[in-house]
């Protein structure tokens, strides 16, 4: 097993292979005196991790001599759709300093918000007066640093559990090697998330939905705290999926009394029950909005922290303030890798409340 | 005199506080009055210490 994680890891690196770039500076190196820059600097840092990019950075620094930005990173594919597709590699943007000629269309990047717009040859912006551009955007479809990884996972999870069950055939119910680490996981999902609170009969149909939901976020919530730096699971669209799965899901198994206690809830006068039929019917909207933002908020919560307090070690400067930084950074990291598994059980301990919810008999 | 908006920041974190910290205080005394019912009270004060978070993620995003 360890070696097949090795192999996907090479695999995924010889596709894309890493590069190394070099791109001309335009900020002049910043004075280390001038604080305003440099916050402003460690800010819009902060920021641009946070969203999607088209390429793994690793690191970049500025070569003293050159004054060119040398950047190390693992360049991904570019898919656009503007009448008819145009492939080619993030590396030929260059960080938004080239333009790329894709038949016969130039697309530039905007580096404030990483996004790609349509430009002519000279690749000039017309900003509005936010400094946004006004340039026509393309359809994105590109594998970008957040599908990438998902789809990394999705594929370590696929090879990872097919192989336990396999294993776990052959040993004949005995689990081996990493099985033994994930089979009490499982057991636990099973006995203390699914049947207490789905029931012994129904819990089998949504095993499924909640393995897979909790180790994807637990697994991308571990990635995101690598050196990497992607940021899966604090990004809204991710979040709003996951939750979007567990509505329909819940919705669409839901029984007669699940939407009987929501339109006409038994056992209260009917002055009330018009009264709560709407509250009743707004929860069921607020319940996945809630999963979702609780997942979002907290692992963006969790980065923005982590990389302001690194940050401080630019800002003091000095053996006390730096080791500050560094311990205070330390302990955050530790409460991060607690707050991963936290919220991966959180998201399916919920799930599967909803779910006994819907499924819930009339016995009361 | 007009209040910065982060005031109202600091307002919510406030009371996400006091909220976490009543559902832990409840779930301590509830552990200590009932030890063998300790795995049943975690679960049911994780939740809720969850519920309140959520609360005052949506306050602070909607800042």
């Amino acid at each position: 097993m360890k070696n097949l994680k090795h192999s996907i890891i090479i695999i995924f690196a010889l596709i894309f292979g890493l590069t190394i770039s070099a791109a001309p500076n335009d900020n002049k190196i910043k004075d280390p005196k001038k604080e305003g820059s440099l916050k402003t600097e460690i800010k819009e840092y902060i920021t641009h991790h946070l969203k999607d990019s088209h390429s793994y950075s690793i690191t970049s620094w500025v070569d003293e001599e050159t004054g060119k930005k040398v950047y190390i990173e693992i360049p991904l594919p570019v898919i656009l759709y503007d009448n008819g597709f145009h492939f080619f590699m993030s590396s030929a943007l260059k960080h938004g300093k080239k333009v790329v000629e894709s038949n016969g269309n130039y697309y530039k990047l905007n580096y404030h918000d990483s996004k790609i717009y349509k430009t002519n040859k000279e690749g000039v912006f017309d900003y509005d007066s936010d400094h946004h551009p006004l340039n026509e955007t393309p359809l994105d479809f590109s594998i970008t640093k957040n599908v990438a990884s998902i789809i990394l996972v999705a594929i370590l999870m696929f090879l990872l559990f097919s192989g336990l069950a396999k294993s776990f055939a052959k040993n004949k119910g005995i689990s081996k090697g990493l099985g033994r680490f994930f089979e009490p996981i499982i057991l636990y999902i099973r006995d203390e998330i699914a049947i207490p609170n789905i029931g012994e009969k129904k819990y089998k149909n949504y095993m499924s939905f909640l393995l897979t939901v909790f180790f994807f976020v637990w697994f991308l919530n571990m990635l995101g705290l690598t050196p990497l730096g992607v940021n899966v699971t604090g990004n809204i669209a991710v979040t709003f999926s996951l939750a979007l799965l567990t509505f329909i899901i819940t919705n669409f198994t839901a029984n007669k009394s699940y939407w009987g206690h929501i339109f006409w809830m038994p056992g209260v006068p009917v002055l009330i029950k018009i009264v709560l039929a709407p509250i009743e019917l707004l929860g069921v909207f607020i319940k996945p909005f809630s999963l979702l933002i609780r997942l979002y908020a907290n692992i963006q919560a969790g980065h923005i922290v982590l990389y302001s307090l690194i940050g401080l070690m630019f800002i003091f400067k000095g053996y006390l303030g730096s080791s500050l930084s560094f311990g205070l950074a330390f302990f955050i990291s530790i409460i991060e890798i607690l707050v991963a598994l936290l919220q991966a059980y959180i998201f399916t301990m919920l799930s599967a409340l909803y779910f006994g919810f819907a499924v819930a008999e009339e016995d009361h | 005199m007009e209040i910065p908006v982060i005031v109202g920041g600091g307002l919510v974190v406030i009371g996400v506080g006091i909220g976490i910290g009543l559902t832990g205080k409840g779930a301590m005394e509830a552990i200590g009055r009932q030890p063998d019912a300790s795995g049943k009270i975690q679960v049911a004060a994780l939740i809720l210490a969850a519920l309140v978070e959520g609360i005052g993620f949506a306050a602070l995003f909607a800042l």
